[in-house]
């Protein structure tokens, strides 16, 4: 489920990414992924209830492959 | 920070500024008997008995009493024990030596915010409101200025007593006093010292009779030893009044999230909440409302970049509380708090608390870092808002005005 005002949507291609997926946690800043270390599966997982914390800071889009994460805002 | 009248003392009597002889008695069963011995191993006479509360008017409320023999000091104790002041409650009872008074003087020290500098203010006619004396004998009232900055001398000191008349003997012995509280004042980061009423004895000496000391909150860090000598826990929030449940649930938001400041709130009676902050914009902000006629629900204080979830809890506790109708989300111009992530606060937080954010925020003036991105939201759902072309006092009349219309 999509947050307020921010929705971020993996490409499937990476989606089961587990090298992707650890990196993705380590670098946002509000914890919006979540590591596959932390038992939340072998790909991207992403806590719905924290997406609205986004501050919009593009690490997640630098570090995966271009144009596999993006991030919506819902209010546009 | 307020410090009780026996803990401002002993940074007196560190100090070296003249003190009667006291003893300070607990607030237990106990205390009347306490009180009797203190009389006796005090053995000066006549006593006075304080109870020991943060707030004015002990006097009028029969927390203050006096005893001529050790009994009438158990039966005073007894008497003081139960009596709230202004909602407070006795921490302690301080026995101390009634001395006999020639005159009585009044020394403040404290900022003037205007003139960005420390001031003292000093008159000869103590132990009444100072306010009063300023506006009918402004002639007894000395109001002098120093530097924070540049080394202290004992002359500014002698030049506000004497500024009042008060010459010979009395000027010499008097404006070290002075001196020293200047000193205190800038040492500890104090927002206030006062000695009120420092008193002439009819033998000439002089003595510090009471005595109000205001620490900054925020250099308690700066000033821990010293906390630490006179017993002032870390958890003690030595305000005026105790915190009111809405007070302490700000706290409780504020310490949840270590990202920013929101969250410390101050309760009022009004109708109109506030999301308000800045740089000193929570002050401008407030006063604005009032000027209009707008009635606050709270005071708080936001910046520092607090998270969306900080933003929303603290307004869905706002929009909590009994009798208020709408918030005003208002800043000064910001550089280091992202007006987006407030946006998303308050709007969210609208949502969660049920309200419709259009209805219920009534002005949304926060101009600055990502504020483009902020707009777009607002506009999203339909919240009035403004940027920096509208004053922050013209913003608070927008939003007074909807509260009335
Ligand atoms: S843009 Fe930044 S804050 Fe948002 S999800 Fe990506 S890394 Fe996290």
């Amino acid at each position: 489920m999509p947050g307020e005002f921010i929705d971020i949507r993996v490409d499937a291609k990476v989606a089961k990414n587990a090298t992707l997926a650890r990196k993705l946690a380590e670098i946002c800043p509000v914890s919006i992924f979540i590591s596959p270390d932390e038992g939340s599966g072998d790909g991207i997982a992403i806590d719905e209830s924290n997406l609205d914390e986004c501050v919009l800071c593009d690490l997640c889009l630098q570090a995966a492959p271009k144009g596999k994460i993006k991030i919506v805002k819902l209010y546009e | 920070m307020r410090f009780y009248e026996y803990e401002a003392k002993a940074l007196f009597q560190k100090h070296g500024l003249p003190l009667g002889q006291s003893k300070l008695i607990d607030n237990s069963s106990g205390a009347p008997n306490q009180a009797r011995a203190a009389f006796k191993s005090l053995d000066c006479g006549p006593v006075v008995l304080k109870s020991q509360v943060l707030s004015g008017g002990r006097m009028k409320a029969g927390a203050v009493q006096f005893a001529d023999t050790a009994d009438e000091a158990g039966e005073a104790a007894k008497a003081i024990l139960p009596i709230e002041v202004n909602g407070q409650k006795c921490r302690s009872i301080l026995v101390e030596e009634k001395t006999p008074i020639e005159q009585e003087y009044f020394v403040a020290i404290t900022w003037d915010g205007r003139a960005k500098r420390p001031v003292c203010v000093f008159s000869d006619m103590g132990g009444i409101d100072i306010e009063e004396v300023a506006e009918k004998n402004p002639e007894h009232v000395s109001k002098t200025h120093f530097s924070s900055i540049l080394p202290l001398t004992p002359r500014i000191a002698k030049e506000a007593v004497g500024a009042t008349g008060v010459s010979g003997s009395d000027l010499n012995k008097l404006a070290p006093i002075v001196f020293k509280l200047m000193q205190i004042f800038l040492k500890y980061d104090l927002t206030l010292a006062e000695i009120n009423p420092l008193a002439k004895l009819k033998d000439g000496r002089f003595l510090v009779l009471d005595g109000h000391i205001d620490m900054e909150a925020e250099a308690r860090g700066n000033h821990k030893a010293l906390l630490d000598e006179l017993g002032i826990g870390d958890e003690e929030t030595r305000q005026g009044r105790p915190p009111t449940e809405f007070e302490l649930a700000g706290a409780r938001v504020n310490a949840a999230d270590h990202r920013g400041v929101a969250g410390n709130v101050v309760e009022f009676d009004g109708n109109l909440g506030l999301v308000i902050g800045a740089g000193g914009g929570s002050l401008t902000l407030f006063d604005a409302i009032r000027d209009h006629g707008g009635e606050p629900a709270n005071y708080c204080e936001i910046g520092g970049n607090p998270s969306m979830s900080k933003a929303k809890e603290l307004t869905k506790l706002i929009l909590s509380k009994p009798g208020v109708e709408k918030i005003a989300v208002m800043m000064n111009v910001v550089s280091n708090t992202r007006v987006d992530i407030v946006a998303r606060g308050v709007i969210k937080g609208c949502l969660e608390a049920g309200k419709d954010p259009a209805e219920t925020i009534a002005i949304f003036r926060i101009p600055g870092a990502w504020e483009e991105e902020g707009f777009k939201i607002l506009e999203k759902y339909g919240v009035d808002y403004c940027d920096r072309t509208v004053s922050m006092y013209d913003a608070a009349g927008r939003a007074v005005a909807k509260m009335q219309s």
